[in-house]
């Protein structure tokens, strides 16, 4: 606990922002945010945005995974319906993006819904087999439905335009990603405060204790699906305004392993912690990709070596995490801040 | 008439095989309550380990298979203690997001000692198909079929009869009540890791045998979650039964359902039965009725 912080009522315990020094930070880091793109070379800015995407779709799944208490191994398959949704509108329908990118949204949350229908009836190990498979009648779906989706040759969507002014660039798209990012954020850290957030962690940490006290699990946990995948949808949207094309192979299996993975190293039931986790599970593959391009050059190894490195130190990490640290990195964070607020003297 | 019996005969054979693997969930499963979706990896680990055996060593077939279930008793009882026993007690996406991290790991640690590229088994079984005069069993599969029957006999013989298998079905009933007993359940955790381990990889030289060797051979472990699904998690018999009748629907689904979606039909058609068991009775079959609704 900081010296002198006392907090007299719910409402000030509740904020977001807790001390003007928080403030003074947050508005500096969002300062370098805004500067970096004019900083920064195309690939970062390329990286940047992927992580911004990720975050998005990490942050909704961690309203579902983490504060809710539903597994889904299909969060994926909802990325994908949002992004088939923002091209086929866009490209068929002459849809501006920005209104095919909230109808992205809408769909990906109908299709959740219809996911999250068998969530009422089982919970745990079979809610995941259920989405697991969700997973791969989605992809099925993206890849037969020849007429709609084009199959495995995918649909090129044109980049967002305002006005005459295209988004084209990484460091044009950079500044929407960035907008999104931060309502996305702002969103789900203001929604856990609210009775929703309240009602979701209530169905998490016992769901009999939450019904009997009048939380309506039907309306709570389908609210939950939609939203979350709300979140992939739109992410999914903007993932293939960014890179010009939809096919199946942009959301794999895999895909859905990774925004889990990203929630769990994060931390389960945080919304920093999944804004954390996604930077991380983003950045760690591009770091590997510099390290053994290096290597490879110095040491004249085969580069295929370390292709299915990626796939190890990606599995080690998911394990690593859940032994030894299983709130993730918001909780080393947390302890971080906690050694250097009254550092050095602690005792 | 003809291609439907065909079909079946087909569907009967891979379903056997379906069952080994579905053994490999279920054993573990029925006693520790883990569900190992790192079972495609071990199969992959385990074809690729007879594999190096038969081509590296030289080694007959019969000592290879030896090799590969030494292998898989030494896999599974050091991922119960390394990694499984740590998480007891947590919640269930961790325990199920850990064999999903193992699984990662075991495929690219496979993938770089014996590189992605496809490899055929070398030939063991007699080449020629079974004649039934009204279907056509192919070698492979014929002979994955009787590999898999009898490696599911011994499983179920030594779980009715043995010392040992008492003592698993007894923790799987109450692990409180075989602990008063007498039982360690910490050693029968492992033996249900090795058990199930030596299912998948026995499950991975059959496949091996039937279709050749690639990393990705163990995908086919998800497709058999709706085997377990509908024989129900936690029954031997299920997974059997279980395993026949994905068999025969999938290639049902295969020869019928593919001309009208342009194939894939197939390889989904487990998925949608999978679904559908979930919606309709998610114990399965067999399985205990133990599901809280709310």
């Amino acid at each position: 606990m900081r010296c002198g912080d006392f907090k007299e009522n719910y409402i000030k315990d509740e904020e977001i922002f807790q001390s003007l020094f928080v403030k003074f930070w947050l508005g500096l880091f969002l300062a370098f945010l805004l500067i970096f793109p004019f900083i920064a070379n195309p690939y970062a800015l390329y990286v940047s945005n992927m992580i911004g995407f990720a975050v998005i779709a990490a942050v909704g799944l961690n309203l579902l995974t983490g504060f809710t208490g539903q597994i889904s191994l299909g969060h994926a398959a909802f990325a994908g319906v949002g992004g088939y949704t923002a091209a086929v509108l866009i490209t068929r329908f002459d849809f501006s993006f920005w209104l095919a990118l909230p109808c992205a949204g809408v769909v990906a949350a109908l299709a959740g819904l219809v996911i999250g229908i068998p969530s009422l009836r089982v919970k745990g190990l079979y809610l995941c087999i259920a989405t697991l498979a969700a997973q791969f009648i989605f992809e099925f779906i993206f890849i037969h439905w020849e007429s709609i989706t084009h199959g495995v040759r995918g649909i090129n969507v044109p980049p967002p335009r305002i006005g005459s002014f295209l988004l084209n660039t990484e460091k044009r798209f950079y500044f929407l990603t960035l907008f999104m990012v931060i309502l996305a954020v702002g969103y789900a850290r203001n929604l856990v405060r609210t009775r929703v957030g309240r009602a979701f962690v209530a169905i998490r940490d016992r769901d009999l204790a939450a019904e009997i006290i009048g939380i309506n699990l039907f309306r709570y946990k389908l609210t939950s699906f939609a939203i979350s995948s709300f979140y992939a949808g739109v992410a999914g949207a903007l993932w293939v305004s960014f890179i010009r094309i939809v096919t199946p192979e942009h959301f794999p299996f895999h895909l859905s392993i990774q925004y889990l993975a990203m929630v769990i190293v994060g931390g389960l039931g945080s919304v920093l912690g999944s804004v954390f986790g996604a930077i991380f599970m983003t950045l760690v593959p591009e770091i590997l990709n510099v390290l053994s391009g290096a290597l490879v050059e110095s040491f004249k190894l085969s580069s295929q070596v370390f292709i299915p490195l990626k796939e190890v130190v990606f599995g080690s990490l998911i394990v690593v995490f859940l032994i030894f640290e299983p709130l993730g990195l918001a909780e080393i964070w947390r302890r971080v801040k906690a050694f250097f607020l009254l550092w050095p003297f602690s005792y | 008439m003809d291609i439907l019996l065909q079909v079946l005969v087909t569907g009967i054979a891979t379903g056997g095989v379906y069952g080994l693997i579905a053994l490999g969930f279920v054993l573990i499963y029925k006693a520790t309550s883990i569900l190992n979706l790192a079972t495609g990896a071990f199969m992959t680990l385990g074809a690729f380990v007879c594999l190096s055996v038969m081509t590296g060593a030289g080694a007959p077939f019969w000592a290879a298979l030896l090799a590969t279930l030494v292998f898989a008793v030494v896999l599974g009882l050091v991922i119960e203690r390394v990694i499984l026993r740590q998480l007891i007690g947590e919640p269930i996406i961790s325990v199920i997001m850990v064999t999903i991290g193992l699984a990662f790991i075991l495929q690219g640690l496979a993938h770089m000692i014996w590189s992605p590229d496809y490899r055929s088994f070398p030939e063991i079984f007699p080449p020629e198909p079974l004649d039934l005069g009204f279907a056509v069993v192919p070698s492979g599969l014929l002979w994955g079929f009787i590999f898999a029957l009898i490696g599911t006999f011994i499983f179920i013989l030594i779980f009715k009869f043995s010392r040992t298998g008492v003592a698993m079905r007894a923790t799987a009933n109450d692990q409180q009540a075989a602990l008063s007993m007498g039982i360690s359940v910490r050693r029968i955790f492992a033996l249900s890791w090795c058990f199930g381990a030596i299912a998948a990889v026995i499950g991975g030289v059959v496949i091996g045998n039937i279709s050749g060797i690639s990393i990705y051979l163990g995908d086919i472990g998800l497709k058999v979650l709706a085997v377990i699904i509908l024989g129900g998690l936690d029954s031997i018999g299920g997974a059997i039964l279980g395993g026949f009748i994905i068999g025969i629907l999938e290639n049902l689904a295969g020869i019928y359902i593919d001309p009208l979606v342009g194939g894939g039909a197939k390889g989904v058609a487990p998925f949608f039965i999978l679904v559908l068991v979930i919606m309709v009775r998610p114990y399965g079959l067999f399985g205990k009725e133990i599901i809280e609704r709310v």
